[in-house]
């Protein structure tokens, strides 16, 4: 396996923008002009089923996007192909330039609902500490102690930045699923990536932290250059800090800001029920009767259909 | 061994330095001590990835299928040496193949533990209908089955060094993608860490561990140095290292002591070396309970621990 810097810099040396001169200009250009994501035309099948279809996207650096939709419809399957753990059926994705798959290493990923029971008997920053250096082979014997020190500092700093340090030092398998949550978020990030997978992660969270969450990986977003996917179940808490969002539906996609997507014609031909977008007098956008499939996570509060209907903002 | 043999065998003295000089007077016994030795370290450092990867039921299965093995290599006329090790390996490499194609991570599921159970039992059979075909073997199926440090030769000793020597350096090239592999595999698989290729490497690893640690605590009781000591540590210590570390000495502690006692007693290795390891079991267990009772102080202790 190659060393990490090797592997960015043979990347980097590889990238070739995808020459699209008609293609709708990117808001803010990437530094360097690649996109971070872009996809065309891509569409998954899943055993012999196509989920969704007609993608287009096209996502620069430190832009937050929201890949949305109901339950079912293939929003983690989605991150997977973004991976390279499962192929396109058809159309053309590039992942920070490369094919998926080719620079997971500078991805940041928290796969969906995952939770350490009780026996899990490892601490919080040793979980942390794996997202940092867990895939190199062989025992680092008596490493420099400069490298060393570096590696833990990192790890200490990114957990306090997560705001999981009273708790780090604890089993993770005896931290409440929220705490786990943190610190897994704390993982994907210790890396520093550029791009961040994110699957559903204010899922198990409650209101407060849920928000706390999201102003977070707004945060980094924004402040670090770092592109954030978050695949979300209510679009309405992420609103305010979303520049792209991605509506997956049977049958087809709709993707562009959320002031062109979120829109009720969109939505309800997407969904094929009445789906109404409320605009308050302040100008934010609240999304109500977005059909749920049958809930399969009864451990989710149940959002009433047009519950939190006013904080959004557009 | 008789249990209640009235025949003068050495006696307990309580001068440590000339008992153990007594005892090691023995060329068995050094070699005893020397095999137990390298079983612990090689069964602990195993054993803490097994309760880690929740693959006990794999690791018994892999155990029990030694018995047909070493049985049946002696009904060959082979050393059952070679017996051992060929089954359990070929055990975990099936096993591995079964998980492989369920798509299980490790941990399998149900499907997987029902036919593993059901191969499981129908090998215990043969390896019983081995022993009574072969009439002539020394001490019948306990020997096998429950352990004994009586006549291991020196080569025997090497085998288990050369072997343990392999598997600790394996362990050592994959362990920490292993950790992370078994801690939190998807996220693992997409940094690029073959998930599934680790898992069979160590099935693999686990078959030649086991072979070697049931050849002294026999194959019903390889738990005894491969989960109760990694149980035990797990309880102790969240971090990886030290629990390592201590798993591997109370692994040793248990052996030595057992096989110490079984040296002054009349009475089966296997039973005081599973003793020790479980009355250390039962210690920390209590000593964790207790501190969660006593206003909550687990916290405190794993802090100060993760600073020191
Ligand atoms: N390995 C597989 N074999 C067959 N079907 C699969 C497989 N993986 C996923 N699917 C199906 O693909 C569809 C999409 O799954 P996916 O997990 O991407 O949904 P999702 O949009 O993330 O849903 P949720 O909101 O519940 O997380 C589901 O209908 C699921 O049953
Ligand atoms: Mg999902």
């Amino acid at each position: 396996m190659l060393h990490p810097i090797a592997k960015a810099r043979e990347a980097a040396g590889h990238t070739v923008p995808p020459p699209r001169p008609g293609a709708e200009p990117l808001a803010t250009p990437a530094p360097d002009d690649v996109p971070v994501l872009a996809l065309r035309g891509a569409a998954v099948r899943v055993a012999g089923r196509t989920l969704w279809s007609g993608v287009d996207l096209r996502i620069g650096a430190g832009k937050f996007v929201a890949v949305l939709g109901p339950n079912g419809v293939g929003k983690s399957t989605m991150v997977k192909v973004l991976l390279g753990a499962l192929p396109a059926a058809e159309g053309e994705v590039r992942v920070l330039g490369a094919r998926p798959g080719q620079a997971n290493h500078r991805i940041g990923y928290l796969p969906q609902r995952r939770s350490f029971d009780a026996s899990m008997r490892i601490r919080g920053v040793d979980v942390v500490r794996l997202g940092l250096d867990g895939d190199r082979w062989g025992v680092p014997l008596w490493p420099s102690g400069a490298r060393r020190r570096a590696a833990r500092q990192r790890v200490e700093e990114v957990i306090e930045l997560v705001g999981a340090s009273a708790y780090a030092h604890r089993p993770i398998g005896n931290c409440s699923g929220g705490e786990q949550q943190r610190l897994l978020i704390a993982q994907a990030l210790v890396r520093r990536p550029q791009l961040l997978l994110l699957d559903e992660p204010s899922d198990s969270l409650d209101l407060p932290h849920q928000s706390a969450v999201t102003a977070l990986i707004s945060q980094i977003c924004h402040q670090e250059n770092v592109t954030v996917v978050m695949v979300a179940h209510d679009v309405n808490p992420i609103l305010p800090h979303l520049d792209q969002v991605v509506y997956l539906a049977e049958g087809g996609a709709a993707s562009g800001t959320p002031e062109e997507v979120i829109t009720s014609s969109t939505l309800t031909r997407l969904y094929g029920t009445p789906v109404e977008v409320l605009r308050t007098s302040d100008g934010r956008l609240a999304v109500v009767g977005q059909p749920e499939a049958p809930a399969r996570h009864t451990d989710r509060h149940t959002s009433a259909p047009c519950a939190g209907g006013g904080h959004a903002a557009g | 061994m008789l249990p209640a043999e009235p025949v003068a065998g050495p006696v307990w003295s309580w001068n440590l330095l000339t008992d153990v000089q007594e005892m090691w007077s023995f060329p068995f016994m050094v070699n005893a001590f020397r095999a137990g030795a390298i079983v612990a370290v090689v069964s602990a450092v195993m054993g803490y990835f097994v309760v880690l990867r929740r693959q006990t039921f794999a690791a018994h299965t892999v155990s029990t299928v030694a018995f047909p093995g070493a049985a049946g290599a002696v009904l060959l006329g082979f050393s059952a040496v070679y017996g051992y090790f060929s089954l359990c390996v070929a055990a975990a490499v099936i096993i591995a193949a079964i998980g492989w194609r369920g798509g299980g991570g490790g941990s399998g599921g149900a499907d997987e533990s029902a036919l593993t159970g059901t191969v499981q039992a129908f090998l215990l059979a043969s390896g019983f209908l081995f022993i009574a075909l072969y009439k002539g073997l020394l001490g019948g199926p306990q020997t096998i089955l429950f352990g004994t440090f009586l006549g291991i030769t020196t080569s025997q000793v090497n085998v288990l060094l050369g072997v343990g020597a392999v598997v600790l350096a394996a362990l050592a090239l994959i362990g920490r993608p292993l950790l992370f592999a078994s801690v939190d595999p998807q996220v693992a698989a997409a940094r690029g860490v073959p998930v599934r290729a680790l898992s069979v490497i160590f099935l693999v690893l686990l078959g030649a561990a086991t072979a070697e640690a049931g050849q002294i605590t026999g194959t019903l009781l390889v738990f005894a140095l491969m989960v109760i000591p990694a149980a035990t540590a797990q309880t102790v210590t969240g971090r990886p290292g030290a629990g390592l570390t201590l798993a591997v000495l109370l692994a040793l502690a248990a052996t030595w002591l057992g096989l110490t006692t079984a040296y002054y007693w009349p009475y089966p290795l296997g039973f005081f070396v599973t003793s020790y390891s479980f009355a250390g079991y039962l210690l920390a267990r209590s000593g964790r309970a207790l501190h969660t009772r006593l206003g909550r102080t687990a916290a405190p202790l794993l802090n100060k621990e993760a600073t020191a």
